[in-house]
């Protein structure tokens, strides 16, 4: 009960954000940014926070799951994200999250799906107290599977967030 | 229906090219392909070509679906010209329509392939030509006369000098993958490298005169559109929105690009006008709004959507932003491609969990699956209508296929690489 509440919190706070993202129309092709100008924070220059994040990446999960054609996070996702959470507060780095779909449907479609399930991630992040401007997402769609083959279980390893 | 499964040996020499195995699947449908024989050109002495050109017409003629050439075991005879013909051999084989030509060299430079089309039942003499090209290009050559032939027999363009782009995939040790961008002949010879990344490359396109290209690449690790002069080699990043730059497809008259951003939250389609890089949001809704293609006149854009639930593909009017649904048949219909005509759309459709290639008639709507594999993708319609070419799984690995618009015949393309996919038909060439 407990986690069906936050979801629907979740949705309707993504939701709003999509609202907000499709309130502007622009006829011009200003807000392009340079090929080299990803960041906008730099990493944190103590050497201990650097390090104890490091060792808390290692044992700490990564890698987020979805189910097929869904972008809403799993009970299981939320539980690691909340420990990842816990971690990124004790730093002020850049946060990467690469977006990923398995192989059926369209590679473009799938594109746009491995977007929305790593907004949903920067989503929950950013309800949670990681500010968003430290949260890049990039989606690879179905161009960077870790399993192959055409099976629900190599399926469902593909669908993922990568916390990079 | 029964299947003829005809295996031809396509022996292409030129560049690093090795023998590919090129399967040809008829299913015999409605209309039973024209017998038709190419018999072997004669040379002059002292001529040496690289390649049996009217085993190339043959194969041209063969992988049309519209003709059954005759084997040359079965020939009674070699001739290099009309005079040298018996109608009635030919007539005893069953034959129709019979190729005969000779080669010869003019000067370093020049190629000549004259030939002659007979027609066996009246026989006569029904298109006489001559052909040039340069010395290292037999293949073109032979091309060329397929598209003479083709175009006389069919009344239909002929499209065998045109090229494809698509995308290989080879995974190499330590988790890592080598992604090329790569042109051949339409039958798949003279493959070259145009690109070649440690990062994804997607969603090749033509420009409408087939000298510069649109892509998108990874390569800055993050999606930006590119495009690439194919003469000079120049490459120019076009845009580097943050979140999605995707779907690059040039309007008919090339002035302008359909592409997908997700710049302001969720993917939209805008349209670039190239000359002077301005943006026009074509679409603004919080659903996927993906894979745009151009109506033949420039003035709508059919794209992908999810706004109803699951995707489908709508009509957008480029003036007053009129939204339309267009399939309705099916829980699932994306990356629609648009007949030269206008006429019909090439999609991809789910049926029963399995992703094929389907046409839908736009004045009845009707749909019809033209494939039988599952995870087929990326349809390119060749641009006289008579064939696509589209992406699709075999023994595990990614390859491509083509099937003629009626679904008649089916075959597919040999590649040197592992896994290849996304194909992009271009328009003619010459």
């Amino acid at each position: 009960m407990k986690y069906q509440a936050k979801n629907m919190f979740l949705g309707v706070a993504f939701f709003s954000v999509l609202l907000a993202g499709c309130a502007s129309t622009d006829t011009d092709s200003s807000g392009q940014e340079g090929a080299d100008t990803v960041s906008t924070y730099t990493e944190s220059a103590d050497a201990n926070a650097s390090a104890y994040d490091a060792q808390d990446m290692m044992n700490l999960e990564t890698v987020f799951h979805f189910e097929f054609d869904q972008a809403t996070l799993t009970a299981k996702a939320r539980k690691a994200l909340d420990a990842q959470i816990v971690r990124l507060k004790k730093t002020t780095g850049p946060v990467r999250l690469e977006g990923h779909a398995d192989e059926r449907g369209t590679r473009e479609y799938n594109i746009a799906l491995g977007e929305r399930r790593a907004n949903a991630v920067a989503d929950y992040m950013a309800i949670n107290g990681i500010p968003r401007y430290r949260i890049e997402t990039v989606s690879y769609g179905e161009e960077r599977p870790v399993a192959f083959g055409q099976s629900e279980a190599t399926y469902s390893q593909n669908r993922r967030v990568e916390l990079k | 229906m029964f299947k003829q499964i005809v295996t031809v040996l396509a022996l292409v020499l030129a560049g690093n090219f090795a023998i590919a195995d090129l399967t040809i699947e008829i299913n015999k449908g409605k209309d039973d392909p024209v017998p038709i024989a190419i018999v072997p050109f004669g040379w002059q002495p002292g001529v040496a070509v690289a390649e049996d050109v009217a085993s190339i017409i043959e194969m041209d003629l063969h992988r049309s679906g519209q003709f059954a050439p005759l084997s040359r075991g079965d020939m009674l005879g070699r001739p290099r010209n009309a005079s040298e013909v018996y109608y009635r051999d030919w007539k005893s084989l069953g034959v129709d329509y019979v190729v005969v030509g000779s080669l010869t060299q003019d000067g370093p430079n020049a190629l000549t392939a004259n030939y002659e089309l007979l027609d066996v039942n009246t026989q006569r003499v029904i298109l006489t030509g001559t052909e040039s090209v340069s010395v290292d290009k037999p293949r073109y050559l032979a091309h060329t006369v397929s598209d003479k032939i083709y175009e006389k027999l069919t009344n239909i363009r002929g499209a065998f000098r045109t090229q494809l782009l698509y995308v290989s995939a080879v995974r190499e040790g330590g988790n890592r993958t080598r992604f090329r961008l790569l042109k051949s002949d339409i039958d798949g010879a003279n493959e070259s490298v145009l690109f070649d990344s440690r990062e994804p490359i997607m969603a090749p396109t033509w420009a409408p005169d087939g000298k510069t290209i649109a892509y998108v690449s990874f390569e800055t690790s993050r999606p930006a559109i590119y495009t690439q002069n194919l003469l000079t080699g120049v490459r120019k990043q076009l845009t580097s929105f943050r979140g999605l730059n995707s779907s690059p497809v040039f309007s008919p008259d090339g002035t302008q690009m359909a592409m997908v951003l997700s710049k302001d939250g969720s993917p939209d389609i805008y349209v670039m006008d190239l000359a002077s890089g301005s943006l026009q949001q074509v679409t603004n809704h919080f659903a996927i709004d993906t894979e745009p293609a151009w109506m033949p006149d420039g003035k709508s854009l059919i794209f992908t959507s999810d706004r109803g639930g699951k995707p489908q593909i709508y009509k957008v009017q480029l003036g007053s932003g009129a939204v339309e649904r267009m399939t309705f048949i099916g829980d699932y219909n994306a990356r629609a491609r648009v007949l030269p005509d206008g006429l019909g759309l090439v999609l991809v459709h789910r049926n029963s969990g399995n992703f094929h290639i389907a046409v839908q008639d736009l004045k009845r709507n009707r749909v019809e699956i033209l494939t039988t594999t599952n995870l087929d993708e990326s349809p390119s319609v060749a641009p006289n209508a008579s064939m696509l070419l589209y992406a699709t799984q075999y023994d595990g690995k990614g390859v491509l296929a083509a099937v003629s618009i009626d679904g008649g015949v089916k075959y597919r393309l040999p590649s040197r690489f592992g896994d290849v996919r996304e194909p992009a038909w271009s328009p003619f060439l010459q």
